[in-house]
């Protein structure tokens, strides 16, 4: 109970950390960028948006206490502005079409990316020194060091431009009606699968070589030397004994990797313009609109923050130690 | 001191070179991180040379436009008529310098608040580890867009700060827990009731004993800088009339070449920062190869595997000479 209060107090911490960074960066900047926009907009949009616009981005003039606390019950309430491309379509509306994107890619491919790379790791961990073992991690360290919007303009370019197999952008054809019917979703696969090998080649070679390193670690233990020892089947050997315990350090990769993953992601986005979170916070970015770009940046952040405190959880099921210790 | 006692200071610094230069000599002979520094150092000419490697003005568009790789232009040419042999070349230069100094920088940085937190201990600590576990938890990427919405056409420099400034979380966290196991040893304890000031314990007694932590993070930061640079730039949050890899893609995608089928145009770059990256990734490898005796997939164990197995065939050749055999196989 103590742990779970502790990383709950954490994710509230962090959720808080986020929260002000939106409030405090606008108006940190010199020569306020938002006053910059608001004058060149002015006359293309209703005084009572550019009020609304003005005071959320920290152009009123109460006192910087008031103005926090406002913000704080804004965001609260759901209210969380209107975007300015789209005006007067509310920013909360916005990102709820565009999270299941996200949400979708991103939790299928890191999930299948995390148990095909866990077991490779487990298989060149227990064939050490063969020739798998030599060639994957540097096959992966390449994998790793490739940047992941670059893989991704290769493959449209290569499977889309010179071969036509697979669309080269978007998230769905133009022909399908988006909702929950045949042709939409089989159209919407069809045009994710790019993008999804993209996120899996970039975020496997972590997970190899995370568990290979884990799994050597535990093979080298007494209990494991003495199981073998005693011959137990082999199989049984590397999965229940090694790699049951092997699989805990691989769940807190999962939590750190998942900051870097979301970044991969926003690019990966950008490039195949799907119509996710990542490609709505860049395009919200070019056309200076404000008010979308801090619900997109605080919805990244909160997803993440929300999903760092479900593994944490997870974690503290798994390993009653960390429990019972209190903090992590 | 008397004599005896510099006899020992002086064996003990002698034998604390010759572990730091066997060491070296370990991370030399292992074949990746061996091909790691030589791709670096590569890169290091390149960098170093540019202006004499490079054979025409990046910026120039002199010349014909969207020209596949010739003898004249050996990567081709842009849509403007830009050489990219040119630009790719000054772009290496670009992209080191913001790498490596936003690695070091960060490393730097996560020194500071790692060790700090780890050795002071108490509410310093608990202080710095929240800071540390916020930026760990929060999507860089997503925090470096949204501060460059802000900080409108920044250099590549500027880049390259407020990545360092934004990446330490990883390598402060790794820094505190050696810092922490360090900070129970006894000659520290020692240091401190001999009257060491905290500060010259932590760069004198801590930090010098961290260094393949230290070396192993500053590849990592490099190869997370490299990255981030590389994407921000090609998102457009740089001022898009430098030269660097991440711009050239930039420039790429702005005016379609993949659509055009100017490969020579967006590959090169690309290749560029994977092969930098894949150097630094190659050197931490070896580092831990070093370090960390486990991982060793050396030919040690190989030649014990075989030894065991030639005590084995030995044994069931001579059953009654069994004792020896299983002697000889414990070492």
């Amino acid at each position: 109970m103590r742990y779970v209060l502790n990383r709950f107090g954490f994710l509230v911490l962090s959720l808080w950390a986020a929260i002000t960074l939106n409030f405090i960066l606008p108006r940190l900047m010199p020569g306020n960028p938002a006053q910059a926009m608001i004058a060149k907009q002015a006359g293309n949009i209703n005084p009572a948006a550019l009020k609304a616009i003005e005071e959320q981005l920290g152009l009123s003039n109460g006192p910087l206490w008031q103005q926090y606390f406002q913000y704080l019950g804004n965001l609260l309430t759901g209210h969380w502005g209107a975007s300015f491309q789209y005006f007067p379509t509310p920013v909360v509306s916005i990102i709820a079409t565009s999270l299941p994107w996200t949400i979708a890619l991103l939790g299928v491919v890191t999930i299948i990316a995390v148990v095909v790379g866990t077991l490779i790791g487990i298989l060149i961990a227990w064939r050490r020194g063969g020739t798998a073992d030599n060639v994957i991690p540097v096959a992966t360290m390449f994998g790793q060091a490739i940047p992941t919007f670059w893989l991704g303009l290769i493959l449209i370019y290569f499977f889309g431009f010179v071969h036509h197999w697979f669309p080269l952008a978007h998230g769905y054809g133009d022909d399908v009606t988006p909702g929950l019917n045949g042709p939409f979703l089989a159209s919407a696969i069809y045009h994710s699968i790019l993008p999804a090998v993209v996120v899996f080649v970039g975020s496997i070679s972590g997970w190899i070589v995370g568990m290979r390193n884990n799994m050597i670690t535990t093979l080298g233990e007494d209990y494991v030397v003495f199981a073998e020892a005693k011959g137990v089947p082999k199989r049984r050997l590397i999965f229940s004994y090694a790699a049951r315990n092997a699989l805990l350090p691989q769940l807190t990769s999962v939590a750190i990797a998942l900051s870097s993953i979301i970044g991969g992601q926003i690019l990966i986005e950008q490039v195949f313009s799907y119509p996710g979170i990542g490609y709505g916070l860049t395009n919200a970015v070019a056309s200076e609109d404000y008010p979308l770009i801090q619900g997109m940046f605080l919805i990244i952040a909160v997803t993440a923050l929300v999903i760092n405190f479900i593994v944490d959880m997870l974690y503290g099921r798994l390993d009653p130690r960390v429990r019972r210790r209190g903090a992590a | 001191m008397t004599v005896a006692a510099v006899d020992v200071a002086e064996s003990r610094a002698k034998r604390a070179t010759r572990r730091r230069n066997s060491a070296l000599r370990q991370f030399f002979r292992n074949p990746k991180a061996l091909a790691g520094v030589v791709l670096f150092g590569v890169f290091l000419v390149v960098a170093v040379f540019a202006p004499a490697i490079a054979p025409y003005n990046p910026t120039s568009t002199a010349f014909g436009m969207l020209q596949p790789p010739s003898h004249a232009h050996w990567f081709g040419t842009t849509s403007l008529g830009q050489d990219v042999f040119s630009q790719f070349i000054w772009g290496t230069r670009t992209t080191l310098i913001v790498g490596v100094g936003a690695g070091l920088l960060s490393t730097v940085i996560a020194i500071l608040i790692g060790v700090t937190a780890g050795y002071v201990g108490g509410i310093v600590d608990s202080i710095l580890n929240a800071l540390c576990n916020i930026f760990l938890v929060m999507p860089g990427l997503a925090l470096l867009i949204i501060i460059e919405s802000y900080v409108h056409n920044t250099t590549p420099y500027m880049n390259g700060l407020i990545i360092a400034l934004t990446g330490w979380a990883w390598g402060a966290r790794v820094m505190r827990s050696m810092a922490l196991t360090i900070a129970s040893r006894d000659y520290i304890a020692a240091a401190r009731l001999s009257g060491m000031s905290t500060l010259r314990i932590i760069v004198f007694e801590i930090v010098p004993n961290m260094t393949s932590v230290i070396a192993s993070n500053v590849m990592y930061a490099c190869l997370a800088a490299v990255l981030a640079e590389s994407g921000l730039a090609y998102l457009g949050f740089e001022n898009v009339a430098s030269t660097s890899w991440g711009t050239m893609l930039y420039w790429a995608t702005q005016n379609s070449a993949l659509m055009s089928g100017a490969w020579w145009w967006f590959v090169p770059p690309g290749l560029g920062i994977a092969l930098l990256g894949t150097s630094f990734a190659l050197m931490n490898f070896g580092i831990d190869q070093v370090t960390n005796p486990r991982l060793r997939t050396s030919r040690r164990r190989r030649q014990v595997e075989k030894l065991l197995r030639e005590l084995r065939a030995k044994q069931s050749e001579v059953h009654s000479d069994g004792r020896d055999a299983r002697s000889g196989a414990s070492d």
